[in-house]
């Protein structure tokens, strides 16, 4: 803003690492007072690592932040809300048992007599919901029950009701529709107006383009570089965001006949609001993609393979024959033959008390009992075979799963599931959180089941792993299949563009031709 | 605006109940199985509902009333408080020693057994939230010292207590017993304060999503040691009403067990979720009297009142499946399991 003037929020050569991970290395930003700052990057860029300091979640390892120029240390987001800031995150902080009201008004709601002035705070609920678009939500309902739009609106009039010097907005309007956003939006810009700096993180480059007043792109835990808004073209700033080196960790892969009969289909998958109508094909031997943004759908659709969503509509087609999936027993039976490696691997992939043999056998457990009973050397020769083929460090099997590292941990997951013998293996972000050097071991195992014909479905948030390990890339946006990307038109910048929705989609999905026209 | 009946001041009035009274389905449900059995009883007494047969039915059901609505602050956090019981017959034993002699001693007396009871929940709350340990364990090893201190006041039965002041707690006045307005004096003068505090809507926000309640700036430690620390206080008011019921003290472990376990179930049929974040003590209340008619109901139906764990048990039963049919509306199964 004004020239000489003291940003509002400084902060300055910020480290944070999560275990051996580098979230973030020396990074700056600042924010101005009246501006509105968007920050950008690619899903792991260190975004929300930065959001998280500076609201008080995380501390971070080294470096300072300056408000107003005084140096502030955020113990807590209780802290950091006594300071000014305030955040709208991505995973929205809301309490479900309350109602609208007492969410909004959580840390300071107005008082008669030293108490809770209900009525007071429900004329207060209903300002601030005015002011934001939401004069359709009722104060006294709780909040459990309003949809995702709604609640999003919510989470937005709790944090003004803080006062704000600083305002975050986390992906704050993913699931708004237009009216709403251009709602949010004119507030934004009247608040940018009365002096508050607001900082904007977005995947939506409209919206950034719309909004923003400077910009600052992160890419890989680092900063990239601040500019004004407008003095870069949309490619050159996806330029900015993607622009690393390359590296070849990827196995050659074989080139797929196409005219095999597909081991799954689907039509016209919908479920509730978050998949809109998913129409795929999956060949033996085929690894495909599950490209685009974070939140897309790309989840739900997995577990709707599974059969873990009710409600469901559409059809599912397994090896030409319709089936009807009622949960993860029925999939991963041999009838079906699925297998899905989930993304929470301390929740939903490992029982962590337990020792790598349990761990392992667990799933495939039928397959090596007669009438109940566990058949213990045919389960040693099916765990032994496993251990090597993923070449698992354990210190022998009986362990507890907790003692092994989180790469190992990670493929006594996939490995619990290669027991079950999967003619379709569906990965949800598998790779999350795991070392490099066990990464490559896990590409070079992905291309050895499909080469001995089981069919894939990779959900991954690294652009780079779809770009090396797919023969196909599916990208998603808001619940429905944007594009498909096929062989050679399957690059880093496609993906970015599909995922953004940035070109128009004017081609016919596998037209590959027109796709890698529309972006270059 | 575009939504003329959302925006329609009198049909947001219409919401604005439907919203109050949806939100208290636990209690009202409590309420009225409270009013069907306990009209059962009355139709089946042959003498009818005197005023005496009442006074007694609300002196019984009043001490496990207040050990049950000790119980449900810390459950609405999300905790549970296995020492209300011990802190319970602790009180009870201190009273039957220092709850005596003129007014003036008397009154310190009582004080003194509401601080000690004060103190021992605020124990329990410090050891939760400064140990992180989970509040089952904490309590379960609190209530065994407890007990213990209890045992060290009275190690065989006995003790008095200031015998006016029993009496006038004991009786009813205008029809309405004593300890039914105690009941309602801790609701209007503790429960009804402490809801319209941050604290105690901390209280809610921690057992609804504990996560989020970080997020959004909670006091969660300063919440959850209060939260412990009124359960205290509020099972030392049962101890005093036990003391002013037996004039006297006595360390029995049963009694205490039972208390503990009963007042969990008092506080489910009750409407309080066992997750937290949903509920009220009020619910408690009825909770409570709904399993004191229960054994009562026996005596009418002349059944042996060694059975009546097993009709309490089907109440509790059925008072949890209700409770459970929004189960019914999960759509993604995976959420079931978290």
């Amino acid at each position: 803003m004004a020239d000489g003037m003291m940003p509002l929020l400084r902060m300055e050569n910020i480290s944070k690492s999560y275990g051996g991970v580098r979230a973030l290395q020396d990074v700056q930003f600042t924010a101005d007072r009246g501006c509105i700052h968007a920050l950008l990057g690619e899903n792991g860029a260190g975004k929300s690592t930065l959001i998280k300091i500076l609201s008080g979640v995380v501390k971070p390892d080294t470096g300072s932040v300056s408000i107003d120029g005084q140096m502030v240390a955020f113990s807590s987001p209780y802290a950091a809300n006594a300071a000014g800031v305030a955040c709208i995150f991505q995973e929205l902080s809301l309490l479900p048992d309350l109602t609208v009201a007492d969410n909004i008004a959580i840390t300071n709601p107005p008082k008669r007599m030293g108490f809770i002035d209900a009525a007071e705070q429900y004329r207060f609920a209903e300002r601030l919901l005015a002011r934001v678009g939401g004069h359709d939500i009722h104060p006294m309902a709780p909040v459990g029950e309003l949809p995702l739009s709604r609640r999003q609106i919510v989470e937005i009039a709790k944090a003004l009701a803080r006062n704000p010097k600083i305002l975050i907005l986390d992906e704050a309007t993913s699931a708004l529709t237009a009216a709403d956003v251009a709602r949010v939006f004119g507030m934004l810009k009247q608040l940018r107006d009365e002096g508050l700096a607001i900082i904007y993180i977005s995947h939506r480059m409209h919206e950034v383009a719309e909004l923003a007043d400077d910009c600052t792109v992160f890419r890989n835990g680092r900063f990239v570089e601040s500019f004004k808004a407008g003095t870069k073209s949309d490619e050159a700033i996806v330029e900015l965001m993607i622009g690393r080196e390359y590296k070849n960790v990827f196995p050659a892969r074989a080139a797929k006949a196409a005219d095999v009969a597909p081991v799954l289909k689907t039509t016209g998958l919908a479920w509730g609001n978050e998949l809109k109508g998913i129409d795929l094909e999956v060949r033996p031997g085929e690894v495909v993609g599950l490209g685009g943004l974070d939140g897309q759908g790309q989840r739900q659709l997995l577990l709707a393979l599974f059969g873990a969503l009710v409600g469901m509509t559409g059809t599912v087609e397994v090896g030409g024959k319709r089936v009807k999936l009622s949960g993860p027993g029925q999939a991963k039976s041999p009838e079906v033959g699925m297998a899905l490696i989930p993304e929470d691997r301390k929740n939903e992939g490992l029982m962590l008390p337990m020792s790598v043999r349990a761990n392992l056998s667990f799933a495939a457990m039928r397959q090596f009992s007669r009438f109940g009973i566990v058949d213990r050397a045919a389960e040693d020769r099916e765990i032994e075979a496993i251990v090597k083929l993923l070449s698992i460090k354990a210190d022998g099997v009986d362990g507890p799963v907790t003692a092994l590292s989180g790469g190992n941990q990670q493929k006594v997951v996939i490995g619990k599931w290669l027991m079950t013998k999967p003619r379709i293996v569906l990965l949800n972000d598998p790779t999350r959180g795991i070392d490099v050097g066990t990464k490559q071991e896990f590409y070079q195992l992905l291309a050895r089941l499909a080469e001995t014909g089981v069919a894939i479905i990779y959900y991954s948030t690294d652009y780079d792993e779809l770009v090396g390990c797919c023969d196909r890339v599916l990208v998603m946006y808001d619940g429905s299949i944007g594009r498909t990307l096929e062989g050679a038109a399957i690059t880093e910048r496609n993906l970015v563009a599909a995922a953004l929705n940035l070109a128009p989609a004017v081609s016919a999905p596998h037209s590959t031709n027109a796709i890698a026209g529309v972006v270059a | 605006m575009t939504d003329a009946t959302l925006s329609d001041p009198g049909r947001r009035r219409l919401q604005s109940v439907t919203y109050f009274v949806s939100a208290q389905r636990g209690i009202l449900l409590a309420i009225l199985i409270f009013v069907l059995i306990f009209g059962l009883y009355g139709w089946k007494q042959e003498v009818g509902l005197t005023a005496n047969i009442i006074n007694t039915a609300a002196n019984k059901g009043t001490l496990l009333a207040l050990v049950a609505m000790a119980q449900t602050i810390p459950v609405l956090t999300g905790g549970l408080d296995l020492s209300v019981g011990m802190i319970f017959l602790l009180t009870n034993c201190l009273a039957s020693n220092m709850v005596n002699g003129d007014p003036l001693m008397t009154g310190i007396g009582i004080i003194g057994v509401m601080l000690v009871g004060l103190l021992c929940g605020t124990i329990n709350g410090v050891i939760v939230v400064y140990g992180r340990l989970q509040p089952i364990i904490v309590t379960l090893a609190t209530s065994a010292i407890y007990f213990g201190l209890a045992v060290v006041l009275r190690p065989q039965p006995g003790g008095s207590v200031n015998f006016e002041l029993a009496d006038i707690m004991t009786r009813s006045y205008f029809n309405i017993p004593v300890s039914v307005m105690v009941l309602v004096a801790v609701v209007l003068f503790i429960w009804i304060p402490y809801k319209r505090t941050i604290l105690g809507r901390a209280a809610f926000a921690i057992g609804s999503s504990e996560q989020a309640a970080f997020m959004s700036g909670v006091p969660i430690a300063r919440a959850k040691i209060l939260a412990y620390a009124l359960s205290g206080l509020l099972s030392s008011i049962a101890g005093l009403m036990l003391t002013f019921l037996t004039y006297s003290g006595a360390a029995k472990v049963e009694i205490g067990n039972d208390y503990t376990l009963n007042s969990i179930a008092a506080v489910v049929i009750g409407g309080t979720s066992l997750f937290g974040g949903v509920g009220s003590v009020i619910g408690s209340i009825f909770g409570a009297f709904v399993m004191r008619t229960v054994g009562d109901l026996l005596i009418v139906f002349d059944i042996n009142p060694v059975l009546q764990p097993l009709f309490v048990g089907v109440v509790l039963l059925l008072a949890v499946c209700v409770g459970s049919l929004r189960l019914l509306r999960i759509k993604n199964k995976v959420d079931l399991y978290r």
